[in-house]
């Protein structure tokens, strides 16, 4: 049971192949609509063409299908359901069609080449204004005041954070540091969204995830500054964090690297029948280097069921999320959620991106288009938020954060022996050797060895 | 007694059954003092210490006859089978375990190896995946890190190559960047090595590519008993290990225990022990070194064959040992020259075990080419059982002008027209060295047509012209191979 969340520059992946449930019938009661490729059909958010969230197959469909193929072996059960939804077809004459995998082919005397972009592009789905007013008519998860203002803050935290660390990396305090910058609502609004059990395989751009779970700043900044109370034990790069306990998978650089293991988690969970799903986040660089329109039109090309969201409108995310994870873990299968955003900061502390980008589009998107500003206006509007609360928290963070890059600096580093454990479980012998050649090596040149690694 | 060598605890200690040669019959072994080089003196030059004991078998396992085949303890089967039954027990023993790979579902893999399981775990947990080899492998690195214990299965492990990201930077560096809050424990295998002309993007030593990356363990098996010992072992470890099997040993039948055991994943195994040289070896490469080693017993070679088993780390505990002992190595590898597993294993040995050496490392290794399609350039691109033996021969022949000890010119009248040179060995090889590397130099001299031995108690005897040029057969003479009657050699014995 795996979500997949990819950004374009945010999308949003989902991938569950288990097919259990739909051996009860009764329990689904929504009748769905084909999607067709070259189709310019889609209305409006509510319209009948409309996948829509809860939507699961349609009975009859199921329960023949399964008649027909119940000897097929359960991984082969989730390809049925192509092949139902395809086999009502105009044409029913058996020399106008040709039955393929993945349904009935009917053939057509017109050589038709099917445009390598749709008339129009996959609509976003979106919740609020850039005023933070709700669109009339807009179907979304209703959020209380608790988990709006955690959110909020988390939001600022999350801000805050980004820019006190990039300083201090300019500083030179830390070697490297990564923002999340312009995605603060996809990272807090997907959290928000799902539940501590859902496992995240991040890209690099979700620390906001850890944030919401409950990381504190100091942990942060303890794997920011290498210290001996990182988990990582210093042996990744600043912001590539990791946490088993709170089910967030260690950041591993190279892109995309994560997609693959979230199959893995997903079929786990699924070994295990929790009540839970994989998130798997990338970003453009993971997909959308080609010329499609973005990655959600790619969903359909692998059968997963996709939609296009805002990812700077805070709500249209979380419904998003909450719905593509019902849908996952009920349905088990995929689900892709592309979410669109900007990428504010540069892409790290080593990259310059006034050199591939305009100025004013940057400050556009840092200013008119903010996630934080948008949602804090409907925060304030409904009247659970204020100016007040919003300096003191600001202050608040800006003190914390700046204390927790003190006592991180100051924390002694991790010890020698570290640099060799979890190689292995045990450490084999020829490591042994090396860990006791390096250290002979120290003793001989101590003053050439750093002095605040403890031996 | 040599069926004793397959087991589990390769530390056993043969040396006592082949103590071949009594300390007299030592001292009665030529040794011809000379020049420049040193040619290797087999037991065979005399007639009378023939080393028995020592030709026994040149095969470490038996084969029974099949009348006794009923009554003898254990079951027999197929290589694959022993693979199979290994993960059928493992997957018996814990939930946990579970199949990826393509075709190893319906299909039962395509070596067989996962035949039947499917229907008894269900397809899901022996899972059929597509043709994608780096996600599959991603899904087994994922699976792994929330507590499962996936084993992948590669077709063929070129095709792993595809999945060289995962394998490299997921499998073997997530548990050390994580600060060990995730494990790993998958075991990657497949088949592997020069198969019977599948091409040569198909016939990949994998082994050398993976060698580097930390964080992961490599073994290979060759033998029934010892494929079944190592897939259990790899499962039940907690770290990542690539299990190397090869094309064209699955078919392999052996007889193996019908109890339960696990072998260790970093022992090498003791295939034959000896004295002469140390032949170290792995997978296929294992049988063409047997092969030789029949050939070489009957030159008269006493040669220790260890089949390495860990590729990584290497098991420098028992490599050491017999490098203690027989003071020559010689690595047998189907890897190719450059940057294999013989390459790292020379340079491990030398580091280490340099003072023991009497002769550089030799490494037979398949050349740097793709492997041919052609049978016959194929069978040339991996090494032969006749090249071994060439190898062990050639190693045989030592350069002694670093352990010359001390120098004698005794000088004749200038009549007799030669000189010769002696080299005292007896104090720097010890009475196990069986195979007596000498130098000399042959000078001719009118008058005489046979080889003076003189004893260092028994001045004059001598030996006749026949034995002397069948003797000559392994002696160097330097440029000049003719003997004529009237040359001639001083032997000494000691």
């Amino acid at each position: 049971m795996a979500i997949w969340l990819s950004r374009s520059r945010k999308i949003a992946h989902f991938l569950n192949p288990k097919i259990a449930y739909f051996l009860q019938p009764e329990d689904f009661s929504y009748k769905i609509h084909v999607n067709y490729v070259n189709s310019s059909s889609f209305r409006t958010l509510s319209g009948e063409n409309f996948r829509s969230p809860h939507a699961f197959l349609d009975n009859s469909a199921t329960v023949s299908a399964l008649q027909r193929r119940c000897r097929r072996p359960e991984s082969t059960r989730a390809g049925e359901q192509v092949e139902t939804r395809y086999s009502d077809d105009d044409y029913e004459d058996e020399n106008q069609a040709m039955d393929f995998p993945g349904g009935r082919v009917s053939f057509t005397h017109e050589m038709k080449f099917i445009s390598e972009a749709a008339d129009k592009r996959i609509p976003c789905y979106r919740v609020l204004s850039d005023d933070g007013y709700l669109i009339a008519g807009s179907r979304f998860e209703q959020v209380d005041k608790e988990t709006a203002v955690k959110m909020y803050k988390s939001m600022v935290t999350l801000q805050i954070m980004d820019n006190i660390f990039y300083e201090a990396q300019r500083q030179g305090r830390i070697s490297f540091y990564l923002t999340s910058t312009g995605e603060e609502a996809i990272n807090i609004a997907a959290a928000a969204a799902l539940t501590s059990d859902d496992v995240i395989l991040p890209q690099y751009r979700e620390p906001g995830i850890l944030l919401w779970r409950g990381f504190t700043l100091q942990e942060f900044a303890n794997q920011c500054f290498g210290n001996n109370a990182d988990y990582g034990k210093g042996k990744q790069m600043p912001i590539h964090y990791g946490s088993n306990k709170h089910n967030f998978f260690t950041i591993s650089s190279p892109i995309a690297t994560q997609l693959p293991q979230a199959a893995g988690v997903a079929y786990s969970l699924k070994m295990d029948k929790k009540e839970a799903c994989v998130v798997a986040f990338t970003g453009d660089g993971g997909t959308k280097q080609f010329r499609s329109d973005g990655v959600v039109v790619k969903g359909q090309a692998y059968g997963i069921r996709s939609i296009r969201v805002d990812g700077n409108d805070a709500l249209a995310v979380y419904s998003t999320i909450r719905a593509a994870r019902e849908m996952v873990i009920h349905e088990q299968k995929p689900v892709l959620v592309e979410a669109l955003s900007y990428r504010v900061g540069h892409h790290s502390t080593s990259d310059d991106s006034t050199k591939y980008r305009p100025v004013d589009e940057i400050e556009h998107w840092k200013t008119a288009r903010s996630p934080l500003a948008r949602f804090r206006k409907w925060v304030h509007k409904n009247g659970w938020w204020t100016d007040d609360e919003e300096s003191e928290l600001r202050g608040s963070i800006r003190k914390q954060l700046l204390n927790a890059i003190q006592v991180a600096e100051k924390t002694e580093k991790p010890q020698l022996a570290e640099m060799f454990s979890d190689v292995y479980d045990n450490l084999p012998s020829n490591l042994h050797e090396q860990e006791k050649s390096l250290r002979e090596t120290i003793k001989r040149h101590r003053q050439d060895y750093p002095t605040d690694v403890p031996l | 007694m040599l069926q004793a060598i397959g087991v589990a605890s390769p530390s056993v200690s043969f040396s006592d059954h082949y103590n071949k040669f009594s300390v007299s019959s030592i001292r009665s072994f030529p040794v011809i003092r000379s020049d420049s080089r040193l040619i290797s003196v087999s037991g065979s030059v005399h007639g009378s210490f023939k080393p028995k004991k020592v030709i026994a078998k040149a095969t470490a396992t038996q084969t029974e006859s099949s009348a006794s085949a009923a009554s003898k303890p254990g079951h027999e089967l197929l290589l694959f089978e022993a693979l199979r039954e290994g993960l059928e027990e493992e997957m018996d023993r814990d939930p946990r375990v579970c199949v990826f790979g393509e075709d190893v579902g319906h299909y039962g893999g395509s070596y067989k190896v996962t035949k039947g399981l499917a229907e008894k775990y269900g397809d899901l947990r022996v899972l059929d995946t597509p043709i994608a080899e780096n996600s599959f492998t991603g899904m087994g690195v994922g699976a792994a890190m929330t507590g499962l214990r996936p084993v992948i299965e590669g077709m063929n492990m070129g095709f792993l190559l595809l999945a060289f990201n995962q394998i490299s930077d997921n499998c073997g560096m997530l548990h050390y960047t994580s600060g060990g809050q995730f494990t790993i424990p998958t075991v990657i295998r497949g088949p592997g090595g020069v198969g019977r002309q599948l091409g040569a993007e198909h016939s990949q030593r994998l082994e050398s590519y993976f060698q580097s990356i930390p964080g992961i363990q490599l073994v290979a098996c060759s033998t029934v008993y010892n494929a079944k010992g190592l897939m259990k072992a790899a499962i039940r470890s907690e770290n990542p290990v690539v299990l190397f099997e090869h094309v064209l040993l699955y078919n392999l039948k052996e007889r193996i225990p019908d109890e339960e055991y696990v072998l260790s994943l970093e022992e090498a195994e003791m295939v034959r022990p000896g004295e002469h040289i140390t032949i170290l070896t792995y997978s296929r490469m294992r049988y063409h070194v047997m092969q030789a080693a029949k050939t070489l017993v009957n030159k008269g070679y006493d040669p220790e064959v260890i089949d390495i088993r860990s590729l990584k780390p290497f098991d420098l505990y028992t490599i050491g040992n017999s490098v203690k002992k027989t003071h020559r190595v010689l690595i047998v590898e189907e890897c190719m020259r450059t940057g294999g597993i013989g390459a790292s294993l020379t340079a491990a040995i030398n580091e280490n075990f340099h003072d023991y050496l009497d002769a550089p490392i030799v490494c037979l290794s398949s050349q740097d080419v793709p492997t041919p399609y052609a049978g016959t350039l194929e069978e040339w691109t991996v090494v032969q059982p006749a090249q071994i033996v060439a190898a062990v021969e050639q190693l045989c022949l030592i350069h002694i002008s670093s352990y010359t000890h001390s120098l004698a010119f005794p000088t004749m009248t200038s009549s007799s027209n030669w000189r010769r040179k002696l080299f005292d060995l007896s104090m720097k090889y010890s009475v196990q060295t069986r195979l007596l590397v000498l130098n000399f130099y042959v000078k001719k001299r009118k008058n005489l047509g046979c080889l003076r031995v003189s004893e260092a108690e028994n001045l004059g005897s001598s030996w006749k012209v026949g034995h002397y040029e069948k003797f000559l057969d392994r002696v160097d003479v330097g440029r000049d191979r003719r003997i004529s009657d009237e040359s001639w050699l001083e032997v000494e014995c000691y």
